[in-house]
């Protein structure tokens, strides 16, 4: 596999309700960021678009159809979607660039959640006949794995408020961040369960907001002459819907999709992980064989703010901005989709 | 609704009583439970899933062996919600668990009603509590409780013992939605009887309704334009076939209107004029409702009509300059 | 760069109105089943699963794929989704063969699916929503004044819409698969069925189907042990612009002329008439086809009708250049699979896997597929040779 650079990213400060900035509102200021990073003016300067969103979050079919109109594709441009987080729309250019026919692609995602009740939107994610008409929700699931994992002992509630300190507090060098603030474990464990064994902190926020990113050949960073990250390996993988089937104390989604993109290559430096809840920051943590040493989410995680759909780009983009920074040399960032971390996406980035 | 000066919200609901068809092993699992008994279905490794999958999460292949299983089991998992939502099958508090029925390998998803969070522990035994009347639906148990727990209703016989092959879905999500920053100020000028549509400041196009932004531009578009009530028709088309959630009774003839000043059309419909008289490049004035049936809506306009001014040749549509100003 | 790749299995399910006696999950399964059982292939010989299908609100099943995991096999391996609108189908197969040609994997399954009988089709589409600035009309709201606009410029017989609406018909009765079966169809009978949007009638607007289309796509080396000769992708391609802008031209949007000169370009189509030996093309309203035909190149504009006019396009009348000789989707709609099946349909010509249907001697064509207010578009161009 070729490398593939990430020269440019931007995102949107993750806020509750965006209120009344529609997609375009929402996609343009980032897309401007990334452009003017990059040195180029629009996505005619790019050899392919692709972005990723979910038309029920805001209850709109097509909602990614008004997303075009942020792109000035006229003359039009080639262009694609995933009903997906931006970050499998990144790994769709990636095969584009392996494939030759891109040398350039720009990526968006965005998302509007906070129209809708987003934990009773996606319990219409499950299986349709024997889930979706009960209404259970993801947070219940996401419960019901952290007690399988409290209860065989493998973490306390006091690692998930653990995870929990550290993102706040890490939040607060992040001004994207929405949620923020220096919190002692036992600050956190005093307060009352929400959907037990889980409180409130435990769970992500919900945010609106959007992010970019453009990535190139190597050959192109350099004739662009800007700095850059390099996408050293990529995998993904989904596993089984019949949740009983599974351990919920592992992911081996991540597992395997972490060893095809060759996380154990080379010593970690620094992991962003989309761990929508606290105790999966641990699941992940595990399945990618990440160590003490590997700094976790500096950007405060998901945990900080969450912009479905988004918010898996924007672990790539980063960890790839603390590299082009020189805060690290070598990084992993992971997406999800899915109850309990059904699907998952690794990227393994390095410095030039 | 609710208004301000910049935001227009407006709650709404996306919903649909949707038809699935199960076909025969999610048929058969819900047949059972109409008759209230438990059923899964044999792996290819010889375990018993449940509820019966259509195809085996390892193997992938089509699974056909079903196997009863005990309507009592033990709770692998679960959590409590304190403040059950809407949708919820419960009102009162409750928990979700994943039980292992007795004869099952796996766990299945369902609710548990015991009360009290106190009273929930892993490893508990519950059984099955049958709804009083069954119909075929996850919803026949009416969630699970404690095994020691005395069940006292009334069970009536199932209506039918047709195997299923269908079920209702409800789905219905509601939404708060908030109007773009562009639609919203197009909508108080609509309320206040003005057409006002934005220019883009790169390519001077004047679009109405705005959105914001020029598409073909890309680019954010903030001067607002005040147009006049005139417009020639671009294109049309007669529908004669109701449409879900429309109101009016065909036929009726709805176009693409240009209104003068304006360079993008937008459909409205349009009367007092027979249909087959209706043709490109006609004249047109928007009817607007009486003022006190005004809102935040491009239905203050009734709809528009015909004006006797000479037809606009073809090459002209969308590049009139607006004289009525 | 780019690594050959060939389709070595395409499946489908049949078209109707309502496939009541199957989940969403056995829909999809009995196209995948197909698809391998055609490539001669089990469950373990697929690297990954791509999956298209339009918006989720048809089924009222957020990202069904998730759900669909196991149906497809695909517990461990990757799976993405797609939805590009109406193009999704043809999008889908793109990307599909975009893991193979990339050299990243060696063989996929694609498959799209859309069952439609869930709920409604015009209501899925149009939604309400608050302070939407446009009239819900339904797509031939939509699309009818664009029509009418054709006819106006090209000077177009008011029967050349039923000309094709009588002709993807008879197609589709050679095509067991197609969910409208009107052997007996006439013009007379298209002329005098119900006006739905004027101009356009109740014949010659496409049906409401369930139905899925899945394919195997396989590297260069994998397609030569295949059992059936495989279709070689020569050329992909896809555009987008924008739905709404000043200036824009509706009739024969940029989007489409700019996608059919990049995929023939990649395929070595000079002329597309001579070039191309059949064409499965996204004819949703029976007056696309001329507007297509004068889109892609086959005709000059304004032209196109004289070439569907002339019987050019149907396998019937013996023409040159058959447009949908599987019925299109004038005769099956399930609209996420229905531009798959465009792609799958032109690959089964050129592998001479078509049936009744097949053109006698096909070696090249063109699948094809457009969406949103005709503004996304895919094409690809496949050949019974390699280059």
């Amino acid at each position: 596999m070729r490398d593939v650079a990430i020269v440019a990213f931007a995102q949107s400060n993750c806020q509750r309700d965006a209120g009344a900035q529609n997609e375009v509102e929402l996609i343009m200021p980032v897309l401007t960021e990334v452009f003017k990073q990059t040195g180029i003016k629009s996505a005619q300067d790019v050899d392919f678009t692709c972005s990723g969103s979910c038309d029920y979050q805001q209850g709109a079919a097509f909602a990614f159809v008004a997303g075009v109109d942020a792109l000035g594709a006229v003359p039009p441009i080639k262009e694609s979607h995933v009903e997906m987080d931006a970050a499998w729309a990144l790994y769709e250019a990636w095969l584009k660039i392996q494939m030759g026919t891109a040398e350039s692609a720009l990526l968006y995602g965005f998302g509007k959640s906070s129209p809708g009740e987003l934990p009773i939107v996606l319990s219409q994610q499950l299986d349709p006949y024997y889930l979706a008409p009960l209404w259970v929700d993801t947070i219940a699931f996401a419960a019901m794995q952290a007690r399988t994992m409290l209860d065989s002992g493998e973490i306390t509630e006091a690692d998930m408020a653990e995870v929990v300190a550290r993102s706040r507090n890490n939040a607060l060098k992040n001004p994207h961040a929405q949620l923020k603030g220096d919190q002692t474990v036992a600050d956190l464990l005093k307060e009352a369960t929400y959907v037990s064994p889980l409180r409130r902190h435990d769970c992500c926020p919900i945010s609106d907001g959007a992010c970019a990113m453009i990535i190139c050949t190597i050959e192109k960073a350099e004739e662009w002459g800007k700095p850059y990250a390099i996408i050293k390996g990529i995998d993904h993988r989904i596993e089984t819907h019949h949740i009983g089937s599974r351990d919920l104390s592992r992911s081996v989604s991540t597992e395997i999709a972490g060893k095809a993109a060759g996380v154990a290559d080379g010593p970690v430096d620094v992991a962003e992980l989309y761990a929508p809840f606290s105790h999966q920051e641990i699941i992940l943590k595990k399945a990618l064989g990440l160590g003490d040493d590997t700094v976790i989410n500096p950007s405060g995680g998901v945990l900080a703010g969450n912009v479905m759909m988004a918010s898996g780009l924007s672990r790539i983009g980063e960890v790839a901005m603390r590299i082009i920074r020189g805060e690290a040399k070598r990084g992993v960032a992971h997406a999800t989709s899915g109850p309990c971390l059904q699907q998952n996406l690794i990227t393994v980035l390095e410095a030039k | 609704m609710s208004s301000s000066a910049e935001i227009l919200s407006q709650a709404f609901t996306l919903g649909y009583t949707y038809t699935r068809s199960t076909g025969p092993i999610v048929g058969q699992f819900l047949t059972s439970l109409r008759a209230r008994k438990m059923v899964g279905i044999k792996a290819s490794d010889g375990k018993v899933l449940m509820p019966p999958v259509e195809f085996d999460p390892i193997s992938a292949a089509a699974l056909t062996e079903f196997v009863d299983v005990a309507d009592a089991g033990v709770v692998k998992t679960w959590c409590w919600v304190k403040e059950p939502r809407k949708a919820h099958p419960s009102d009162k508090p409750f928990a979700w668990a994943m039980i292992q029925l007795d004869g099952a390998d796996t766990p299945m998803l369902h609710w548990v009603d015991a009360g009290d969070e106190a009273a929930m522990s892993t490893g508990m035994r519950v059984k099955v509590r049958w709804a009083e009347e069954t119909k075929g639906l996850m919803s026949d148990v009416n969630g699970f409780v404690p095994e020691a727990v005395a069940l006292l209703g009334e069970l009536k016989p199932a209506t039918s013992d047709e195997q299923i092959t269908g079920m209702e879905a409800p789905i219905y999500l509601t939404y708060n939605f908030t109007a773009g920053k562009a639609t919203a100020r197009y909508l108080q000028s609509m309320k206040k009887g003005k057409l006002v549509g934005q220019r883009c400041p790169n390519c001077r196009n004047v679009y109405i309704p705005p959105r914001g932004s020029c598409a073909a531009c890309g680019v954010p578009t903030e001067e607002e334009v005040t147009l006049g009530n005139k417009a020639t028709v671009e294109s049309f088309t007669i529908v004669y076939i109701p449409i879900p959630g429309n109101p009016i009774k065909p036929p009726y003839v709805i176009a693409n209107l240009v209104l003068d000043g304006a360079n993008l059309s937008f459909l409205h419909l349009l009367s007092e004029c027979k249909n087959e008289e209706v043709r490109i490049g006609m004249r047109v004035e928007a009817l607007w409702k009486p003022e006190a049936e005004w809102g935040y809506a491009m239905e203050n306009i009734q709809y528009f009509k015909p004006i006797d001014e000479p037809d606009v040749p073809v090459d002209q549509i969308g590049k009139l300059i607006d004289e009525g100003r | 760069m780019a690594q050959l790749a060939a389709v070595v299995g395409v499946g489908q399910t049949k078209y109707k109105t309502k496939r009541k006696d199957v989940s969403i999950a056995g829909m999809v399964r009995e196209a995948a089943v197909n698809a391998l059982e055609d490539a001669g292939l089990t469950w373990n010989d697929i690297d990954a699963v791509i999956i298209g299908k339009a918006p989720d609100m048809f089924e009222g099943v957020i990202m069904p794929e998730l759900y669909l995991t196991d149906a497809l096999g695909c517990n461990g391996k990757p799976m993405l989704r797609v939805h590009t609108a109406g193009s999704v189908g043809g999008s889908t197969a793109i990307v599909a063969a975009t893991y193979v040609q990339s050299g990243v994997f060696k063989r996929i399954l694609t498959v799209s699916f859309e069952k439609q009988s869930e709920s409604n089709a015009m209501w899925a589409l149009s939604n309400p929503q608050p302070f939407s600035p446009h009239l819900n009309a339904g797509a031939g709201g939509y699309f009818a004044p664009i029509i009418r606009e054709y006819m106006r410029r090209s000077n177009a017989p008011y029967d050349a819409g039923i000309k094709v609406a009588v002709k993807d018909r008879l197609h589709g009765a050679k095509n067991p698969l197609a969910h409208l079966q009107l052997p007996e169809i006439t013009m007379k009978e298209v002329e005098d069925s119900p006006m739905l949007w004027e101009p356009l009638r109740f014949l010659e607007a496409c049906p409401s189907s369930d139905g899925a289309c899945a394919m195997v796509i396989a590297n260069e080396e994998l397609a030569a042990k295949s059992p059936r000769k495989p279709a070689w992708i020569r050329g992909a391609a896809m555009r987008s612009e924008p739905t709404m802008y000043a200036g824009r031209e509706q009739v024969n949007p940029r989007a489409g002329i700019d996608c059919a000169k990049d995929v023939y370009a990649q395929a070595g189509i000079h002329n597309p008439r001579k070039d191309l030996d059949c064409a499965e093309i996204y004819v949703p309203f029976s007056w696309y086809e001329p507007m297509w035909l004068e889109n892609l190149g086959f005709a000059d504009e304004g032209k196109g009708w004289e070439l569907t006019m002339s019987g050019a396009t149907s396998l019937t009348e013996g023409g040159d250049i058959p447009w949908n000789p599987s019925g299109g989707v004038l005769c099956s709609n399930p609209i996420g699979a229905s531009g798959m099946i465009r792609f799958a349909e032109a690959a089964q010509q050129v592998r001479g896997e078509a049936g009744d249907h097949q053109v006698d001697g096909a070696k090249t064509a063109l699948g094809h597929a457009y969406g949103g207010g005709a503004q996304f578009y895919s094409m690809w161009v496949v050949s019974s040779e390699k280059a």
